[in-house]
């Protein structure tokens, strides 16, 4: 295996890297709805039941909280549990054992009882779904202590992160942008050194403006600097890849170049990751700031029936006027 | 307005229950009745040497004397709140005493006798309640868990970690040193959450080794155990796949036996039981509850006469098992825990403010390690300012 260099989707990536992780790791165990003959509804974990067992690749009984829950009692027992809720909307039944438990329970015995649990969620819209299936529920868990959150965006980083989540000391919140898991292939190196799992990442460099986007906006990001840059407008594109913690070294070193910063995610304006982000630039570049942070994002309404979900969305338009009214400010 | 259960839906669900009927009904297991007399049962029954019954008898004795303490402590304003065990010592000792070292319990808030039976400091059980940690107890060396406050919550953490002996291989091995069994308590307010119900669907599915033992002590504060259920709560179980067992929580014979019976089973491989031990709660929910505004005296009064401890004075005495000097033993040894006690909780140490920050990651994030050193310089901006 060691070596090879393929194309790859993200759904590839990640089975790869969750198989890669149980190849180590002989703790490491996957729970979720379906998740076994099936597959999972994404194919996310696609033959894995059939190569590690039913014992280690664990079809679960349908409730969410019962799924986490559970996951917790298999750390305490040593286990490396990875539970896949199916859609970002299903995550609230499981609220309470990840807040009230997953998150607290190290604190909770000074250090003595590790939680090396990884929730994965499908997140984020555009693929037409009915309600509850298109949600972007990361500032729920980014404000909750305890936890780290972290989103891949494409199919590289979807092999490596998984791997440095489940390799993490610490329970993670692992979000997937569903829309993308077909999408797009990319090259894997499985030979490279990946960087920390906990770091963001310049993926476009540029002069004019700071586009900072994660999951599924990074690619609407990119598409909206590769518009601007036939403009004759300069954007550095950041994918931040984690949410809690933040890593605004990256951050912060750019927007103080470019000295305007707009944040696009998919989840609500309204006490959003952009919100802090937006504060946490304020105050640490406030003399290098040209226009106020601004924010694209999903409305402050819930997800909308899907046939104008494209509206709710952050597209290439939204960011490009964004754009303007920053560099017009 | 709630209809009677349908009569043709069997005559055992329809047994009328609860705290007017306080004699557990027809299929309560019992081994030594509130009279102290030792009575035999078909199916959990076992010999009990009298070394074990004195065993039993301390157990309990030191058990109300760390809760009855601990009350005293709160009253004192020493402890912020107490969750009072009083009546509650046979269900707990029977099931503490009935475990073996490799065996791991999930606790809620209440099960101070069976964390002395895991050999937890009781002073450790005050930590929590004087508010100078939340449990400081290593759960892998005693295999008990610490407190779980969310009702319930605790109970899939019992599965998952009998899901997890199973993947081990310490189910069934037939070595009773390997085998092992994993207890989730609960009580019957408890019996309503959706993750006890899960508990019971994952254990089922996964015949997981673990036994749900829940103390019915009829009140989950004010609500009555007529609100969690219309069907004795044993009789839930057969929905989910596994036998139930009523048993007399007063009496720690038998709820030893059935415990110990329902352990073994786990340990074997046979999947999950769910025992419910019938008790009360004879005193307040916790120190900050008023019962008086909700249950009548009479309730509280009849439950007296079923009292754990003096039960198994009575049988020990009457068989001349123990003497007065094996009693004012007894005696010397709760005010000597009681001093302990009270001593101990008193010199609890607050933490230092600044340990608020420990052990929020396993790696600290580099966001906290700038709140904790800026909490220390502004702490440190004081110094010499008074």
């Amino acid at each position: 295996m060691a070596g090879t260099t393929q194309k790859i989707t993200l759904a590839k990536g990640l089975n790869m890297g969750l198989r890669k992780a149980m190849e180590d790791d002989p703790k490491v165990l996957l729970m979720g709805e379906d998740v076994g003959k099936l597959g999972g509804v994404f194919r996310i974990t696609d033959g894995l039941q059939k190569d590690f067992g039913e014992d280690r690749v664990i079809d679960s009984p349908l409730a969410e909280s019962g799924i986490v829950g559970t996951a917790v009692g298999m750390a305490m027992r040593g286990y490396r549990p990875v539970v896949e809720i199916q859609f970002d909307g299903f995550v609230y039944p499981a609220y309470d054992q990840i807040v009230c438990q997953v998150a607290k329970i190290h604190y909770r015995s000074k250090g003595r009882v590790p939680m090396p649990i990884v929730i994965r969620i499908p997140f984020g819209g555009g693929i037409g779904a009915v309600e509850h299936h298109s949600e972007s529920p990361e500032a729920q868990f980014a404000h909750t202590p305890g936890l780290k959150v972290v989103a891949c965006s494409n199919p590289v980083d979807g092999y490596w992160m998984i791997q440095q989540a489940i390799a993490c000391d610490d329970p993670v919140i692992f979000l997937e942008p569903k829309r993308q898991y077909h999408a797009d292939k990319a090259e894997l190196d499985d030979t490279e050194t990946p960087e920390p799992l906990f770091t963001s990442r310049v993926v476009r460099q540029g002069a004019d403006a700071t586009l900072l986007a994660y999951g599924p906006t990074v690619k609407t990001a990119m598409k909206a600097a590769e518009a601007a840059s036939t403009e004759g407008r300069s954007l550095e594109v950041i994918d931040l890849r984690t949410l809690s913690p933040l890593d605004m070294g990256p951050v912060l070193e750019s927007v103080r170049r470019t000295g305007r910063a707009i944040v696009v995610h998919e989840a609500h304006v309204n006490l959003g990751l952009g919100a802090e982000l937006s504060a946490r630039i304020t105050e640490e570049c406030f003399y290098s700031l040209e226009a106020p942070v601004l924010r694209v994002g999903g409305y402050d309404t819930p997800y909308p029936a899907s046939r104008i979900e494209e509206d709710f969305l952050p597209d290439l338009d939204r960011v490009l006027d964004a754009v303007d009214r920053s560099l017009e400010f | 307005m709630n209809a009677p259960p349908d009569p043709t839906f069997g005559p055992d669900l329809v047994e009328v229950f609860g705290p007017s009927q306080s004699d557990g009904g027809p299929e309560l297991v019992q081994l030594l009745t509130p009279e102290g007399e030792r009575v035999h049962h078909p199916e959990f029954d076992l010999d009990f040497s009298a070394e074990q019954l004195r065993g039993f008898y301390r157990d309990m004795v030191l058990t109300r004397r760390i809760d009855t303490e601990a009350t005293a402590l709160q009253r004192h304003g020493e402890l912020g709140i107490w969750a009072q065990l009083l009546g509650q010592e046979a269900a707990q000792i029977g099931c503490g005493r009935a475990l073996r070292p490799q065996d791991y319990v999930f606790p809620t808030y209440r099960e101070h006798g069976v964390a002395y039976c895991r050999g937890v400091d009781p002073l450790k059980q005050l930590g929590l309640f004087r508010g100078v940690d939340h449990g400081d107890w290593d759960p892998s060396e005693f295999n008990f868990a610490l407190y779980t406050i969310v009702i319930g919550a605790q109970c899939l953490h019992a599965t998952g970690y009998a899901m997890g002996v199973q993947r081990d291989g310490d189910v069934g091995t037939g070595d009773p040193a390997r085998d092992t069994a994993v207890v989730a308590h609960f009580g019957d307010g408890a019996s309503s959450q959706g993750d006890v119900n899960e508990a019971f669907i994952f254990a089922a599915s996964y015949n997981a080794p673990v036994v749900f033992f829940c103390q019915n002590n009829q009140w989950a504060i004010s609500e009555p155990i007529e609100r969690q259920t219309r069907i004795p709560l044993y009789q839930r179980a057969l929905g989910f796949g596994f036998p139930g067992v009523r048993v007399d929580g007063n009496d720690v014979l038998a709820t030893y036996a059935v415990t110990q019976a329902a352990l073994q089973r786990a340990r074997d491989g046979q999947g999950p039981t769910l025992v419910e031990a019938y008790t009360y709660r004879m005193g307040a929910h916790t120190t900050t509850d008023d019962p008086t505004r909700y249950r009548l005296s009479d309730d509280v009064e009849s439950w007296k006469l079923k009292d754990p401890i003096a039960r198994v004075e009575v049988y020990l005495r009457r068989n001349g098992l123990v003497d007065d000097s094996f009693m004012a033993d007894i005696a010397a040894e709760a005010d000597e825990l009681g001093h302990t006690l009270r001593e101990g909780c008193k010199a609890l140490p607050d933490p230092q403010p600044g340990a608020m920050f420990e052990h929020v990651y396993a790696d600290e994030t580099d966001e906290l390690r700038a709140q904790r050193e800026g909490f220390a310089a502004y702490h440190a901006s004081f110094e010499g300012s008074h």
